[in-house]
């Protein structure tokens, strides 16, 4: 596949739909929640009743103006709502309320960092929308006759965001999927759920011989549920149509399912015009006017993003681009970070704690970091006992065990296991004869010259003294015992 | 006639509608003369005039907009009340699969 790779181009563009962030549903005041018994979030609205009219939720349009702003997109002043019809059991208005030729916010952008150089992928569009139901197809005792429909999700709000045909493989989507999930998470506009169907991703995917302009044939390929889905999928995708130009063959414009079981993509059985939707204006809502003054109230309640911490961490801690990237990868990791690092008074350190035991403990756990047991401020204590040589690093590492464990306070272990470092000269200078006289041969070697085994007799204190010693007291004390 | 028999055929498909050859015939003529009449307003010179799908043209940003506040929903009984056919709190269709 190597060599075909190199004869042929993938191109790749996305469309994503994120959940926003609102307590009630797009239209109407249903709730959002998820997980609800079925049907229990409705009302004449969200189930297509006759006569019932649809008004905008003013959260929706925030949270689609704030990630359209932070994706770089101009936002219309106008915009407007359409609907897209088309029948299906979930849908029971019969259309789904859209914007098409009057979308909410085009011509964005973000770039991405895909071995190596940055590369800008541009944004379509983003525009709102209503979902519809869900439809249960499997599990009841009639199911192989009947179709089980929830409309709890009818009506929630959605944001659609369309890339362009910018990415050149599956590592490009990947890496744009994980950059913009990360600013949607950073924004707060929407939980980004997958498992719960928060953020869902299609791809037009393509091939087309190196050097050609036009673009070749595209296939939608729906169901990435995951970001692994998603790799698996465009991989599948990209040699089948390889193998079929290389057969002889001619791609066809189709949709096509991944299926996970199967490891492949399927095409859905479809008629030739299935995508005729029949948009027309939605009679039921006014245009949708974004002025300027609430635009930029809303552009001021974007955060730092993550991209711009990044090169703030890197410029005002000197951490190398991984830490940083590490440290920014959620925001409540980099709020972390910054707490800590600012109640310990030493960043590096904190850096290598919370990218270290701190993460590995909370993986090993299965818990986030919003759920640690060891809050900032409580490592910020521990690394400050640490620096000034209280407690010994290896102690520091079982205090923090603790910490963990327990959730009681560093000083408080210290405390009640005595675990403070021994820096009393008179109780080390006791230990050090002792360890001198237990070990002849390395003292002999010592002073034959080989210094270096000064650090077994190190050890040898340290491991007397339960790891409480102060290393650097212990050093010098045999280096004077000894000469 | 404007209208054609493949026009109405296509449209029906869309609809999810089996028609019979006299239907087909039927409503095609009946489509045709309503939009022969709607064709009318086409005398009209309307070069100048943005289109326009709604009588509330927008002035200011709020007037249209809901706060983002819940109300009470339906119960699930009276929810399914409509439906033909319902069972463990879902409405039930017959068997679907992707068009």
């Amino acid at each position: 596949m190597t060599a075909l790779l190199e004869k042929y181009e993938p191109v790749i563009g996305l469309e994503v739909h994120v959940q926003l962030l609102t307590q009630s549903k797009a239209f109407c005041g249903c709730s959002t929640r998820f997980g609800a018994p079925p049907n229990s979030q409705t009302c004449p609205v969200c189930l297509g009743l006759p006569g019932a009219l649809p008004v905008l939720n003013r959260r929706a349009v925030e949270l689609g103006v704030k990630a359209s702003l932070a994706l770089n997109c101009e936002v219309r002043g106008v915009s407007g709502f359409a609907r897209k019809n088309y029948f299906y059991p979930d849908l029971p208005k019969g259309y789904q309320i859209s914007q098409y030729d009057q979308p909410l916010a085009e011509h964005g952008w973000i770039d991405i960092r895909e071995g190596g150089a940055p590369k800008r992928i541009g944004i379509t569009r983003l525009h709102l929308e209503d979902d519809a139901g869900k439809s249960v197809h499997d599990g009841f005792g009639d199911s192989a006759k009947r179709s089980y429909v929830d409309l709890n999700r009818s009506g929630t709000p959605l944001a659609e965001i369309v890339t362009e045909p910018d990415m050149r493989g599956s590592n490009e989507a990947h890496e744009f999927l994980t950059r913009l999930k990360e600013i949607l998470l950073y924004l707060e506009v929407s939980d980004c759920n997958m498992e719960e169907g928060s953020l869902r991703c299609d791809a037009n995917v393509s091939v087309r011989l190196r050097g050609a302009e036009k673009l070749g044939t595209k296939a939608e390929v729906k169901n990435l549920n995951s970001f692994r889905f998603l790799k698996q999928a465009l991989d599948y995708e990209i040699d089948r149509q390889i193998a079929v130009l290389e057969s002889g063959g001619t791609i066809h414009q189709e949709t096509r399912l991944w299926n996970t079981a199967e490891q492949r993509t399927i095409g859905m059985r479809s008629k030739e015009q299935a995508h005729d939707y029949r948009y027309f204006p939605e009679p039921d809502l006014a245009p949708l006017v974004v002025g300027d003054a609430w635009r930029e109230e809303i552009r001021a309640t974007i955060p730092e993003l993550p991209e711009a911490r990044r090169a703030r961490f890197i410029a005002s801690y000197g951490m190398t681009e991984y830490n940083a990237g590490v440290l920014t990868s959620s925001k409540a990791i980099a709020h972390y970070f910054e707490e800590a690092a600012k109640s310990s008074g030493d960043a590096r350190a904190a850096a290598n704690w919370v990218m270290g035991d701190v993460l590995g403990q909370l993986n090993t756990a299965g818990k986030t970091i919003e759920a640690s047991p060891v809050s900032a401020p409580a490592l910020g204590e521990l690394l400050k006992l640490q620096s000034s040589g209280a407690i010994s690093g290896k102690i520091a590492k079982h205090v923090f065990l603790k910490m963990f464990e327990t959730g009681r306070g560093a000083r408080e272990i210290v405390d009640s296991e005595s675990l403070a470092q021994i820096s009393d000269t008179a109780a080390l200078e006791k230990i050090v004869a002792e360890v001198i006289a237990a070990s002849p041969k390395q003292v002999e070697q010592y002073k034959g010259g080989k210094t270096t085994v000064i650090g077994f007799l190190v050890g040898q204190v340290m491991k007397a003294t339960r790891g409480q010693a102060n290393p650097a007291a212990v050093n010098e004390l045999l280096r004077k015992a000894l000469e | 006639m404007r209208i054609t028999d493949k026009d109405v055929s296509y449209v029906a498909d869309l609809a999810h509608l089996d028609l019979t050859a006299e239907e087909r015939a039927r409503f095609g003529a009946q489509l045709d003369s309503i939009l022969g009449y709607v064709e009318q307003l086409n005398e009209l010179d309307t070069s100048s005039v943005a289109p326009m799908a709604q009588v509330l043209t927008a002035q200011r940003e709020n007037e249209t907009l809901r706060e983002d506040k819940l109300r009470p929903c339906l119960p699930v009984d009276v929810a399914l009340a409509n439906a033909p056919e319902s069972g463990a709190g879902h409405f039930k269709v017959p068997k679907v699969i992707e068009r």
